[in-house]
Parts: C-alpha cells; sequence; structure tokens
C-alpha cells in the first residue's frame, strides 16, 4: 500500500454521469505541489511487516474470535484465524442427557436461530427412532412456520449488523425494529424471546396460540416496512457498495471444498437449499424461490439473505393459510409424554411420565445423519445411539464452522478495514462455531 | 439413490470395501485405513460420484470395541445430490489416519477438531493444532474415558487445591465413573 493510492481513491461508477471530459475525473483529489511532491516520496519508503492480533476483544469479532494478522502498511499478508474462545463441550454434556434435555443445549448453538437448530435435533432422533413419517401434519406446519420466522430474525440480525459495523446505524435500529416483531411472535408461541426449547421429539410443545394467524400476517406487513427501508438506504448507496462489491471474494469451487452452504454458498452461484434439493418437513407444499447472486463477494451474500428474507415470508404465510387441524404431537406413550389430565389420574400414565422423565426415551441402537437448512446452511446432527435414553454421541455439524474455516482465504490480500465486512457477511455464530 | 454409490464402490474397489450397508435412509461403508485415501479420491474424481463436498468429519469413540475409534466421513455431491458417510476404523494403539486435506479444504479445520476432541492424528496435515481447547490443555475432552466433571481452568486460584493433582485423579477414576 503506497501513500500515493490512499491520496486518489479510484473513482465512482455511480458518479459517471457528473464525468467531466475536460479533465479531472470526480471524486479525484486535487494534491497541491508540495503534497505530489511528498506523496511520491512516501510511496517509495520501505515498509515492514507487523503481527496484529484482531479480537478476541474486539467489536465486530463477537468476543469469540481472534484473528493474528500479518500486515504491511494497510494489506493484510497472512492470517491466522483461531476459535474456541465459546467452548463450552456442548457434545460432551449431551452424552449425559437424556434426548429431551438436549434441546436447551441446542437452543444455545445458534442463538439467533434456535427453533431451526430446535427442529434440526429433534428431526435426527426422529430419523433414527424411524418415527419420522408419523409426525402429524400440523406439528411440520407449526416447525415450518416457526423455523421461517427464525431465519428471518436470524438472516435480518446478520444484515444489519454488518451494516452497523460499516457505520449504517440507522439500518441497525430498523432491523432491530423489525427483529422485535419476529421475537414478539416466537414469544407469544414459545413463551421465551430467545431460547424457545419448543420442539419436542415427535412433534412440539404446544398448539399455536389464539389468533397467532392474524397477528403474524400484521406483523409481516411491519416487517416487510422495514425491510422496504433498509433497501432503500444501502443498496445505492456509495460507500456501502464501495465496501461490498468484489471484497471477500470466493470462488464456487472453493467454497463448495471448504464445505461452506447456505446462504454463503448461494452467494457464489451454486444452487444448494436443502430445503429444494433434498425437502423434509413439508417444504415440497410451498411455492418459494431460492435466490441465487454470483458475485461470490460480500454485496452477493447481502443479496441472497435480503431476497430470503422474502421467500421466507412467502412461505410463513402459504403455510398459515395450508396448516391442517388436528395433533401436534405424535401418540406414541413410548416417545411423548402423556396428557397432565392422564399423568395425575391413572397410574399408567403416571408411570410412562416418570420413565420418559427419568430414563428418557429409548432410543433403538443405531446411527443416522439428519441435515436440514439452517440460518447458515446445512446444519447436520449425527445421532448415535447404544439403545438407552442417552446418545452415546451427538454431533452437530455447525455450518459457520466450514465457513469460517475459509475466512482465512477470503482475507488475505484484503485491507484490514475490509475484514469487519467480510467477517460480518459469512455471519459467524459463536455458540454454533466452538460448541 | 445412494445405493448405486456403494455398488460403484463395490465394483471398483471390492478390496477396500470391509462392510456396506444402510441404516434409516442413510448409506454407509467401512473401509480399510491403508486404502481410505484412495477410496477417498475415486468418491471424489469419479465422475459418476463427483462427491464435491466434504460435509463433516467426526470421530466416535467405541472405547471397549477394536478398533476403538471410528473415523466419520460425511460427503455430498452438490451436481448429483447424494449422499454417503464413510467410516474408517482406528486402533488405540496407532491413533493415525491419512489426512484428506489434499482432497477438500473443509479436512483442514475438521481435522483439527479431531484431533483436539479425540486425538486421532492425521498424518500429513500441515498444521494438526488443537482448535477449540487451548493449547496447554492435558487430554482429549470427548474420549469417553476422560470424565465429564475434570477441570483444567487455565487461570488458577491460589486457595484452590492444584487443578492438576484434581484431574489426574479425575482422570484416574475414570473407568468407574463412566460406567454409570
Amino acid at each position: 500500500m503506497t501513500a500515493a493510492k490512499t491520496l486518489t481513491p479510484p473513482v465512482a461508477h455511480t458518479l459517471a454521469e457528473t464525468y467531466d471530459p475536460s479533465g479531472r475525473q470526480a471524486g479525484e483529489l486535487m494534491l497541491s505541489p508540495s503534497m505530489q511532491q511528498f506523496a511520491e516520496e512516501a510511496a517509495k519508503l520501505p515498509t515492514e511487516e507487523v503481527i496484529v492480533n484482531m479480537g478476541p476483544s474486539h467489536p465486530a469479532m463477537h468476543g469469540t474470535v481472534r484473528i493474528v494478522l500479518r500486515i504491511d502498511g494497510e494489506l493484510i499478508k497472512d492470517a491466522d484465524v483461531q476459535i474456541g474462545y465459546l467452548h463450552r463441550g456442548f457434545e460432551k454434556e449431551c452424552e449425559s442427557s437424556t434426548y429431551s434435555q438436549i434441546f436447551p443445549y441446542v437452543d444455545r448453538l445458534n442463538y439467533v436461530s434456535p427453533m431451526l437448530n430446535n427442529v434440526g435435533f429433534a428431526m435426527a432422533v426422529e430419523k433414527l427412532l424411524g418415527i419420522t413419517d408419523q409426525i402429524p401434519e400440523r406439528a411440520e406446519y407449526i416447525r415450518v412456520i416457526a423455523g421461517e420466522l427464525a431465519r428471518v430474525a436470524d438472516h435480518l440480525t446478520c444484515i444489519f449488523a454488518s451494516l452497523s459495523e460499516l457505520g449504517g446505524l440507522t439500518t441497525f435500529f430498523y432491523g432491530n425494529m423489525a427483529r422485535e416483531h419476529i421475537w414478539d411472535l416466537l414469544e407469544d408461541l414459545s413463551g421465551a424471546r430467545l431460547t424457545h426449547s419448543y420442539a419436542r421429539i415427535g412433534g412440539v410443545a404446544w398448539d399455536l396460540t389464539d389468533g397467532f394467524a392474524e397477528k403474524t400476517r400484521a406483523k409481516l406487513v411491519k416487517v416487510r416496512h422495514y425491510i422496504a427501508d433498509i433497501r432503500k438506504l444501502v443498496e445505492r448507496n456509495r460507500i456501502f457498495l464501495d465496501r461490498m462489491e468484489g471484497v471477500g471474494f470466493i470462488s464456487a469451487a472453493d467454497a463448495i471444498s471448504y464445505g461452506i452452504t447456505g446462504p454463503t454458498l448461494r452467494g457464489c452461484g451454486v444452487d444448494y437449499d436443502i430445503r429444494k434439493d433434498q425437502p423434509y418437513s413439508v417444504y415440497d407444499h410451498f411455492d418459494f424461490d431460492v435466490p441465487i447472486a454470483d458475485g461470490c463477494d460480500n454485496l452477493a451474500r447481502y443479496l441472497v439473505r435480503i431476497e430470503e428474507l422474502e421467500q421466507s415470508m412467502k412461505i410463513i404465510e402459504q403455510a398459515l393459510v395450508q396448516i391442517p387441524p388436528g395433533p401436534v404431537i405424535i401418540d406414541d406413550p413410548i416417545v411423548a409424554l402423556p396428557a397432565k389430565r392422564e399423568v395425575y389420574n391413572s397410574i399408567e400414565g403416571m408411570i410412562a411420565h416418570f420413565k420418559l422423565i427419568m430414563d428418557g426415551i429409548q432410543v433403538p441402537p443405531g446411527e443416522a445423519y439428519s441435515y436440514t437448512e439452517g440460518g447458515n446452511g446445512e446444519l447436520g446432527f449425527y445421532v448415535v445411539s447404544d439403545g438407552t435414553g442417552r446418545p452415546y454421541k451427538c454431533r452437530c455439524r455447525p455450518p459457520c464452522f466450514y465457513t469460517t474455516s475459509a475466512l482465512r482465504q477470503m482475507i488475505v490480500g484484503a485491507n484490514i478495514a475490509d475484514v469487519v465486512p467480510i467477517f460480518g457477511s459469512i455471519n459467524m455464530i459463536g455458540g454454533e462455531c466452538d460448541r | 439413490m445412494a445405493q448405486r454409490v456403494l455398488d460403484i464402490l463395490q465394483q471398483r474397489v471390492p478390496d477396500a470395501i470391509i462392510e456396506a450397508g444402510s441404516y434409516v435412509g442413510d448409506e454407509m461403508a467401512l473401509v480399510e485405513r491403508d486404502q481410505l485415501l484412495s477410496v477417498l479420491t475415486l468418491l471424489r474424481d469419479d465422475p459418476e460420484l463427483d462427491f464435491s463436498m466434504l460435509t463433516d468429519l467426526t470421530v466416535v469413540d467405541w472405547l471397549e470395541l477394536s478398533p476403538r475409534f471410528e473415523v466419520i466421513y460425511q460427503l455430498y455431491s452438490v451436481r448429483l445430490k447424494h449422499r454417503v458417510r464413510i467410516k474408517v476404523g482406528v486402533d488405540e494403539a496407532r491413533p493415525e489416519v491419512p489426512t484428506a486435506t489434499s482432497l477438500w479444504f473443509a479436512a483442514a479445520w475438521a481435522e483439527r477438531e479431531a484431533w483436539d476432541l479425540y486425538g486421532v492424528r492425521f498424518t500429513g496435515h500441515p498444521d494438526l493444532r488443537r482448535i477449540l481447547m487451548y493449547d496447554e490443555f492435558k487430554g482429549h475432552p470427548l474420549r469417553k474415558d476422560y470424565p465429564q466433571n475434570a477441570r483444567q481452568p487455565l487461570i488458577r486460584r491460589p486457595d484452590a487445591p492444584s487443578t492438576d493433582d484434581q484431574t489426574t485423579r479425575l482422570l484416574a477414576n475414570s473407568h468407574d465413573r463412566r460406567t454409570e
């Protein structure tokens, strides 16, 4: 990085209509002769490589990632991304918990969209139990509605957090207001704003609350307004485009090799969305599109996420119309807790309740890998059972672990200031990455 | 659909496949450790298989069984949209498998995690450091003989008992704690 380059910023394409053919281009700095001489001399100065620690105590690093940068001026020569600051031993804890006790743990994996984790884990155990096709249809619809609401919250958080890091604080407030409406709905549904623990093996905990459909429709109108405001604020904004376009490049082939999934992969022009490619639950009942952008950069990832918000809301609206009446949890005393009426009034109900709470759901020995589309990509659970009520192994395949492993390649060759938007655009969630 | 993958494997490398089968819709194959890399290369490069993505890599610790560890590779083909699980047995005396970093970039961090948490070495890995635990950590926490309640704090309180002694004691008693 030379001083001369710092002083003459590139001409913006967006200002092309103000281009003056007689001489200087718009946006170019005029330097006095003495300054020009200074800039030329500065460019010849020898530079030295410096090691800089970015994080973990850095506002843009979420407090959970440390990047050791080897820099020459502003230019990043090499980087070492270090994770693990939020490691809590998720898998070790799971091995001594019953299957139902794991739900609160999975809430805290991706704490921006806990509902999707809930559903992902429940589906893994259901696959192992062989009851995937016996889940009541109403429960599947509720899972889709709750999961897509969580996805909206997840993408909104990623977008407004990274925009605020670029200096667009207004979008942060607008996005927060929109997310607040989503959280109101999820609170209405589950009783908790952040850690819902709402899914159960075999269905969901309870039915939708009264008037949930009307409330959701009304809230989604407001959310759409906020999203439209955010888009108007940033999408033709020169500062935003300069920071996002062409920054954080990763090719499609590299992204696949790194195991990147979700919006980051779709921002590389690869059409891979598990909801479409290997439909699970009732996703094949809905009409929705999978947005693709082929820029392979920050802007492409932003565009994919902002369009997915609309698609998710479309799914929610269709689901609210299509949702059938019926039970919300499987009618199987080996899997689901009996009704409270039976627990208090019959010995069979009491025993069933006691056994399920103390010993847990008895899962036949075997192993299963179940995959769902989480907020950041393929959220997989690999569960190994030894026939008891506790998993022998419960592995979570965290989408952002693999995305973060590609961060080094994305930031080497960029400027220090680009680390923040690149890191924001891959939406690394510490709870999920470090487990 | 993925049954075809297993059929192709059985045809091409019959010696390398110890066992192949399917459970609850997941196709899997247990392969010989010596031929692991050639099987993985075949899976990635053959146009009929085309497993372009290493979705996940993990280890299962079977403790009493022999071989003790099983390294699990979850593969996915973005183009053909099929999946397969490859397993390889690793004994406790020589917990080593060849690295897959030359085949998929994803293996770089995944293998670091497997080494960190299970202590399975990936020979030829360019940078096999701990990733989730800190460098001073002793042992491999997800092994079944590592007690769940062992603590190894990095910063010690002067009034607390020496954490090394405590952990050593816990590690020594681990066999009893495991079989509850």
